[in-house]
């Protein structure tokens, strides 16, 4: 350890100290906008997966126009954002939202599709209205498949924010930025560290609150029914 | 069949959108009473689930009329419809993500019951069904195949609806408890007096259930609607005849009870008669053995070879019967007992040892051939 210390640039751990009321203010502002993302990406996403769901044609364009949104590298859409929307928040959320969409409801639609048809009719035959049936019976059986689009979308933008340091933004991604303009190591290590610690973190959380509100879905996993087909056909695989 | 009429179809035909114009169910008419068990029985394929789900418009027809209780049904919310209708269903579907006492109380929450009374009700439904009180709150996935069908059925109850559609209620669990369920069932029903419309391709679940079997062809085409005892004696035509199958009469005599049937007096002789008397009873019947009964109790039987050499039947030490029937017992019961006995002949008791007389062989086959 210490012969490798003797060559390599070293972690000023000074610098840490100095600079930590700016570092723990990147890492709430890397916080903020994840959340933001996800927590926007869920508002647009749940009526448009719901109403996919409803209306079988609309998931093929749906799908096609957020594949899309998908698969356009960050620093294109940040460049092809900035002349309309400038060096702001919104240009940051526009892109990070634009990544969750297709997780998001790809995720929720094949949770829907899931929903075990028995359970269905019998709440039909009951006397559950249609909004009662989704509110009641199928998002709250969709959840497990939902919280893990949500995790996974999540994670995916907690990395996507430190592109965003490009347009002034970036939470910790400041400090990698920096870090590699000035060829200053420490910062980069203190950017990416915390930026991985932040979205290992927030998966395991995010992990226990599906533990907290779905705990019939562990009760005796063994018996478990097994995974309905419409899950593989749509929607990325739920661990 | 007496009574007002609680479930009427008239005429009821569907054809689904995907069905090219063939029809699933064609004019199909038939009233239900209040308070009876209505089976509809049949081939895969031929209807019934159909029809069932026509009433509760989980299905919409495409012609003719639907009352339930005198109101058509295409006339009312089919939500507020359904919440007033038991429905039960084979694969159950419970909800996975509700305890069992909040399924239970699924309904009573629909209709906005205060909590206190949807938790009395719960512990009610709960005692009835002989479900344990351990098992509420637990999820779905941790009971049996046979709690979840009670459980089924226990929620369906949950407002004490007056009708109750069932879909092969019990066709998901193995025969034993099958046999439970029915039988709890059955006992449920006698309490409790809905009308019911089950639905089973088991032709025995249908004889054991039913008060009335509709047995349907293909398109929901009635080929008879009738008691299971009338079925068994006179299958309407070839179609019926077959689906009922062999053993006819078998099944026929496992719906009768021996009270419904003329018992014959048969040899008897008391304790203390002489020798004579019950040669003479002998005779009379032309039995080689008669039964000793003493102010009106069984003590059991003696024959020629047994009294030989006595003064009076009771020196010849009366032998017990080896099995006797009840005047509840059911003639298939009676016919076991006949063919297992020496004496060729099912002795009738009731309360305990009081005699009553004798069926043989001859008396049941007549009921039956009539
Ligand atoms: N939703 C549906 N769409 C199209 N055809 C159906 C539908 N439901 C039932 N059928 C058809 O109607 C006929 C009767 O079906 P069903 O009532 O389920 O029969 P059963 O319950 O007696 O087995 C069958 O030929 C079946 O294929
Ligand atoms: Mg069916």
């Amino acid at each position: 350890m210490n012969l490798a210390q003797a060559d390599r640039p070293t972690i000023k751990w000074s610098w840490i100290g100095d600079n930590s009321d700016k570092i723990f203010a990147r890492f709430i502002e890397h916080i903020e906008l994840t959340v933001l993302a996800v927590a926007i990406g869920l508002l647009i996403s749940v009526p448009l997966a719901i109403y996919a769901y409803r209306h079988r044609w609309f998931y093929t364009p749906l799908t096609s126009v957020t594949g899309i949104l998908y698969t356009i590298p960050s620093l294109a859409l940040f460049a092809f954002l900035l002349p309309y929307t400038g060096l702001t928040v919104q240009t940051a959320e526009i892109g990070l939202v634009g990544y969750t969409l297709l997780i998001l409801i790809r995720n929720i639609v094949a949770g829907l599709a899931g929903v075990p048809p028995d359970v269905r009719e019998a709440a039909r035959g009951m006397g559950f209205s249609s909004g009662q049936m989704l509110w009641r019976v199928e998002m709250p059986l969709a959840l497990p498949v939902i919280m893990a689009g949500v995790r996974l979308a999540t994670v995916t933008t907690v990395g996507l924010v430190t592109v965003t340091a490009l347009i002034g933004k970036g939470g910790l991604g400041f400090f990698i930025l920096s870090g590699m303009r000035t060829d200053f190591i420490t910062a980069i290590l203190v950017g990416s560290i915390l930026s991985l610690v932040l979205a290992v973190t927030v998966d395991g959380l995010l992990v226990y609150l599906e533990r907290r509100i779905t705990p019939w879905s562990r009760s005796r996993a063994g018996q478990r029914r097994p995974a309905p087909k419409t899950q593989s056909s749509i929607g990325p695989r739920v661990a | 069949m007496t009574g007002d009429v609680m479930i009427s179809l008239k005429n009821v035909s569907k054809v689904f959108d995907s069905a090219e114009g063939s029809a699933a169910v064609h004019d199909l008419s038939m009233d239900i009473v209040r308070g009876e068990t209505v089976v509809l029985v049949g081939p895969s394929g031929c209807g019934k689930t159909t029809t069932m789900k026509m009433i509760n418009r989980l299905v919409e027809p495409t012609s003719g009329e639907i009352t339930v209780n005198g109101t058509d049904v295409m006339k009312q919310d089919p939500v507020e419809l359904r919440r007033g209708i038991g429905y039960v269903i084979q694969s159950i579907g419970l909800m996975p993500h509700r305890t069992i006492a909040q399924n239970i109380a699924t309904v009573p929450e629909l209709l906005k019951w205060d909590a206190t009374k949807v938790k009395q009700r719960v512990a009610e439904l709960s005692d009835i069904l002989e479900l344990d009180e351990a098992l509420l709150g637990r999820y779905p996935n941790e009971l049996s195949g046979g709690q979840r069908q009670r459980v089924g059925v226990a929620r369906a109850l949950a407002v004490d609806p007056p009708v109750m559609l069932m879909d092969e209620p019990f066709g998901a669990v193995d025969p034993i408890v099958r046999e439970r369920l029915q039988d709890q069932f059955l006992d449920l029903q006698d309490r409790l007096k809905k009308t019911i419309v089950f639905v089973t391709h088991d032709i025995d679940e249908a004889i054991k259930m039913a008060d009335r079997i509709a047995i349907l062809n293909r398109g929901g085409v009635i080929e008879q609607f009738a008691s299971p005892e009338e079925i068994l004696r006179s299958p309407a035509n070839d179609f019926v005849k077959q689906f009922v199958g062999v053993e006819r009469g078998l099944k026929r005599l496992a719906l009768l009870k021996v009270s419904q049937i003329g018992i014959e007096e048969g040899p008897v002789v008391s304790p203390e008669a002489p020798i004579r008397d019950a040669e003479r009873a002998m005779e009379k019947f032309d039995y080689d053995w008669c039964s000793v009964v003493e102010d009106g109790e069984l003590l059991g039987w003696v024959d020629r070879e047994s009294l030989g050499g006595c003064l009076t039947v009771a020196e010849a030490q009366a032998r017990p019967f080896s099995a006797y029937v009840t005047h509840d017992s059911t003639l298939r019961e009676a016919l076991d007992s006949i063919v297992t006995s020496r004496t060729q002949v099912a002795v009738v008791a009731s309360g305990g040892q009081r005699y009553v007389g004798i069926l043989s062989l001859e008396r049941i086959s007549k009921e039956i051939i009539s």
